[in-house]
């Protein structure tokens, strides 16, 4: 067993896990941060998705000791105060989903997506999200909710540039 | 009952049933009827004596032994519908809520629906064979329209008028001629009241919906952008432990030797062996996984089939004379096929598929003295709880099985290995344990979709009347293999096998194999008669229903100025089976130097009478066209002697982002109709379109599912097409 601090969602959790247990496990069993999803332990399937300094990373995959000076963000990080971001918001609204348990690693793949692309056409969407299962089906809603999140997005900026033009 | 129990049920109100947030696992059913506080219940009991009867005083009572479902309404006005069925993403606890709603004229959010907890939901079957809309819709709204006329009739009573002077609306019982109204909540208070229902009520026609009809968003959606939502795999219990279990090499494996000496040693590591059962707890996912991975095993694998003779074994394991054999024979096909202008003769077949739900299977097994609790991941929780039983020689009164709405099924979570082992191991470890399968385990020790050999003969007049039909069907099952089109000479006929590889249901079952090889054979006959594909089947068909989905999918589509050439191919596809019609169109392009293909736009019109949920169902069916695509073009279960060669997703392609065509559904809604389920069927048209468009564009047939895997399938010729 290995002591460790994460900084997970802006705070640091203390963490004692043998040094290899995957980040996946330790968010999940150690931290009680279950939204993030075991899908299949083999970095095929995106349902554990978590932002690493802000990039989409699966987190069965590395060992979560490996980490400890990294800024995770999981899917219980994303809405503040309540308020929802606008991806999160533009998968409600799109209803992108069919049993939910993609979502997590899809919404933060997406946010990553966003945060480099804020305006990705259909194929960069499709090149970023092509290694994100989702067994259900619901990619072409998903694509939609998506391009929603980009031009909520790009209304909110307006909104805060607007007094300046 | 002290507050705190009570304050733990309210969290039932946000939908999440299920949850860790549950009160205690054993409450006594009458405790928990106490619980809900005064009210009315109202039971739907389908086989009691009596049209309706009424009683008070529920807190001294046990519900009716042979209840089909219950609902509960609360001094505040707030629902709970009790039902066995479960949520796994078909999006039911949405639609049901929608058809309770309208009958008992409340507004849709003050519906809780309580699903799939064996202690506290009335008993089902399991929630499969798109049965929940054309059964237990019904049953609901039965009830709730009793509920309703209950509470009108009780308003009556106290305003010494006639109940059918009265009108409900938003939860309300309203006298129009008086000008005033009581809330449900206020006529009820104070009285714990229960209504036992059994004969028929009158229910709304679907024409008069305001609710059930609409586009209503899934229920407790933002717990699932949130994170907030528990799957079974989520579950939490004070002092858990994580569990691995210990598999065999391959199927029908004997135990030579083990040495489970090095994992014992392990710090934290309990090794739980219990007759072939072997597996290991420790605090920690990678610690069990590890200690499992220390135990030395040798094991004996038998020889057994595999793809390379699979099809062999189909056609020669068939259970002579036993069995179930369905089918029917009408006419000559002998005498019809010699006076044919036309004859074609055709072998098709589907390999066995893997259901990978998202979420594998995973189980959280908690021991209190002798009883048992398990949060599962199941569509049939009390077929689990009787698995639990058996397994532990039980009583009912001691498995509780809880099933939180989880990460899918596809129908392959009929079954309850993942329960059975984590509480063998709970029992050994005398802790509460969670165990999720690895991908690898789902992949080899759940069940497949059946592998399929079609055997498909017809002959055509020249004016293009069918005369003939002879369809067999080996080991993939029974389901849509009567033929939709008027063929006054059919033979048709299901031959069940022992199958090499263990199988069960899937979604939409043999309906796919079935279809593909019809749907397929009619396109080759069309062509071979010099007709139109969709004039060739409309001259077949007289079924109005399934006329309309192919009128409607090819108007949409442009299918009259759809001219396939070698690099794009245009085709169509219908089918029909459990009340739901579909028609499939579809367009791919084909790169004849790279010899690849692409689906690149699919219409599909379905049909399955009056819509509960426009959004639920559409979304279903582009879901189930996605879907459907691994099995036509590259999904297969690739194995030898005992042992799964591709149990992972790096080795078993699943349709992506990339794969996923511009979809079009249209969605024909026949009010005059019962609903029937739409979580299945939408599956069956995408594969033989797909397979037409092939042909239209390059004269080959495909017969094999899948149609172009990105290598050849052992035992099958080679495709000219990969993916």
């Amino acid at each position: 067993m290995s002591e460790f601090v994460l900084n997970v969602n802006g705070a640091p959790l203390h963490v004692n896990a043998p040094p290899q247990e995957s980040l996946l496990f330790v968010l999940r069993n150690h931290l009680n941060l279950t939204g993030t999803k075991f899908g299949c332990g083999e970095g095929q399937c995106g349902a554990c998705t978590v932002l690493i300094n802000g990039r989409a990373t699966r987190s069965c995959l590395i060992p979560a000791s490996a980490v400890s000076n990294a800024k995770i963000v999981t899917i219980e990080g994303l809405d503040q105060n309540g308020k929802l971001t606008a991806v999160q918001q533009a998968f409600i609204d799109e209803e992108a989903m069919q049993c939910g348990y993609c979502t997590s690693g899809m919404i933060l793949a997406a946010t990553a997506l966003l945060s480099k692309t804020p305006h990705p056409t259909d194929e960069q969407i499709v090149a970023a999200m092509n290694g994100n299962i989702c067994r259900c089906g619901t990619y072409p809603r998903i694509l939609a909710a998506i391009h929603r999140a980009a031009e909520a997005r790009r209304g909110e900026r307006a909104q805060l540039t607007g007094g300046a033009r | 009952m002290n507050d705190s129990e009570i304050a733990e049920f309210e969290c039932f109100q946000d939908g999440s049933w299920g949850s860790s947030r549950l009160p205690d696992v054993h409450v006594d059913r009458r405790d928990f009827l106490k619980l809900l506080g005064g009210g009315l219940i109202v039971c739907l009991t389908p086989h009691s004596a009596g049209a309706q009867e009424s009683g008070r005083g529920f807190g001294r009572h046990e519900l009716p032994k042979d209840v089909a479902a219950w609902l509960h309404i609360a001094a505040d006005g707030k629902v709970k519908v009790f039902t066995g069925k479960v949520e796994v993403g078909q999006n039911i606890r949405t639609s049901l809520a929608q058809q309770v709603a309208e009958e008992l004229r409340v507004p849709f959010d003050s519906i809780t629906m309580l699903m799939g907890d064996t202690e506290f939901v009335p008993w089902d079957m399991g929630t499969f064979g798109s049965r929940t809309t054309p059964t237990m819709g019904p049953q609901l709204r039965t009830m709730a329209a009793a509920a309703r006329e209950a509470l009108m009739a009780m308003a009556a009573d106290r305003w010494h008028v006639d109940a059918a002077k009265l009108t409900a609306a938003d939860s309300r019982v309203i006298d129009p001629a008086a000008g005033h109204s009581l809330t449900y909540g206020e006529l009820t208070r104070g009285q714990n009241l229960v209504k036992v229902v059994s004969g028929k009520v009158p229910l709304t026609p679907a024409t008069g919906w305001k609710i059930a009809g609409t586009p209503m968003p899934k229920v407790g959606i933002r717990d699932f952008v949130t994170g907030k939502h528990k799957f079974p795999s989520d579950i939490v219990r004070p002092g858990m432990l994580f569990g691995a279990v210990l598999r065999p090499e391959g199927f029908n494996a004997t135990l030579d030797s083990i040495d489970t000496s090095a994992a014992e040693k392990m710090p934290g590591v309990k090794v739980v062996r219990d007759g072939d059962f072997i597996g290991a707890v420790a605090p920690d996912v990678y610690t069990a996984q590890q200690a499992v991975a220390a135990i030395q095993a040798k094991w004996t694998v038998p020889e057994q089939p595999s793809n390379a003779n699979l099809f062999k074994v189909l056609k020669t394991a068939t259970e002579p004379g036993g069995g179930r054999r369905e089918g029917h024979l009408t006419g000559s096909v002998e005498q019809a096929m010699a006076t044919a202008d036309l004859k074609l003769e055709e072998r098709y077949t589907v390999q066995y598929i893997a259901h990978t739900p998202l979420e594998p299977r995973a189980a959280v097994a908690e021991w209190n003295g002798s009883n048992l609790t398990v949060w599962t991941g199941t569509q049939r929780p009390f077929g689990v709880r009787d698995e639990l039983m058996e397994a532990f020689n039980l009583p009912e009164s001691r498995v509780r099985v809880i099933q939180p709405d989880m990460g899918s099924g596809y129908g392959g979570k009929h079954t309850g290995e993942a329960a059975i082992e984590a509480a063998r191991l709970a029992k050994a470890a005398g802790k509460p344990i969670k165990l999720i399968w690895t991908r690898r385990e789902e992949f080899t020790w759940a069940y497949f979709r059946p592998a399929g050999l079609m055997e498909i003969r017809a002959g055509v007049h020249r004016d293009g009347r069918l005369v003939a039909w002879e369809h067999h069907n080996y080991n993939s099952g029974p389901s849509a293999l009567e033929t939709p089109y008027e063929v006054p000479n059919q033979i048709i006929q299901y031959h069940p096998v022992k199958s090499p590889l263990r199988q069960g249901s899937y979604r939409a079952l043999a309906a796919t194999a079935n279809n593909f090889a019809r749907e397929s054979h009619m396109d080759g006959l069309a062509h071979a008669a010099g007709m139109d594909p969709l004039e060739f089947r409309l001259k077949n068909l007289t079924n109005p229903r399934m006329r309309a989905v192919l009128q409607a999918a090819a108007g949409r589509f442009g299918w009259s100025n759809a001219r396939s050439t070698p690099t794009r191919g245009y085709g169509i596809a219908c089918g029909t089976d459990k009340g739901g019609y579909v028609a499939t169109c579809a367009e791919v392009e084909i790169d004849p130097a790279a010899r690849k293909i692409h689906i690149r736009r699919v219409v599909e019109a379905w049909e399955s009478g009056a819509v509960v949920n426009p959004n639920g169902i559409r979304n279903q069916i582009a879901g189930a066209i996605v879907q459907s695509i691994g099995g036509a073009l590259f999904e297969a279960i690739l194995f030898s002697n005992g042992r799964i060669l591709n149990p992972h997703f790096a080795q078993y392609r699943l349709p992506r982002f990339a794969d996923a065509p511009q979809i079009d559904v249209v969605l024909l809604d026949r009010k005059d109709l019962p609903s029937a389920g739409a979580g299945e069927i939408g599956i069956i048209g995408l594969a033989p379109a797909v397979g037409n468009a092939i042909f239209a564009a390059t004269g080959t047939r495909l017969c094999n599912m899948p149609m172009s895997p990105s290598a050849a399938v052992p035992g099958e010729p080679a495709s000219p097409l990969k993916c």
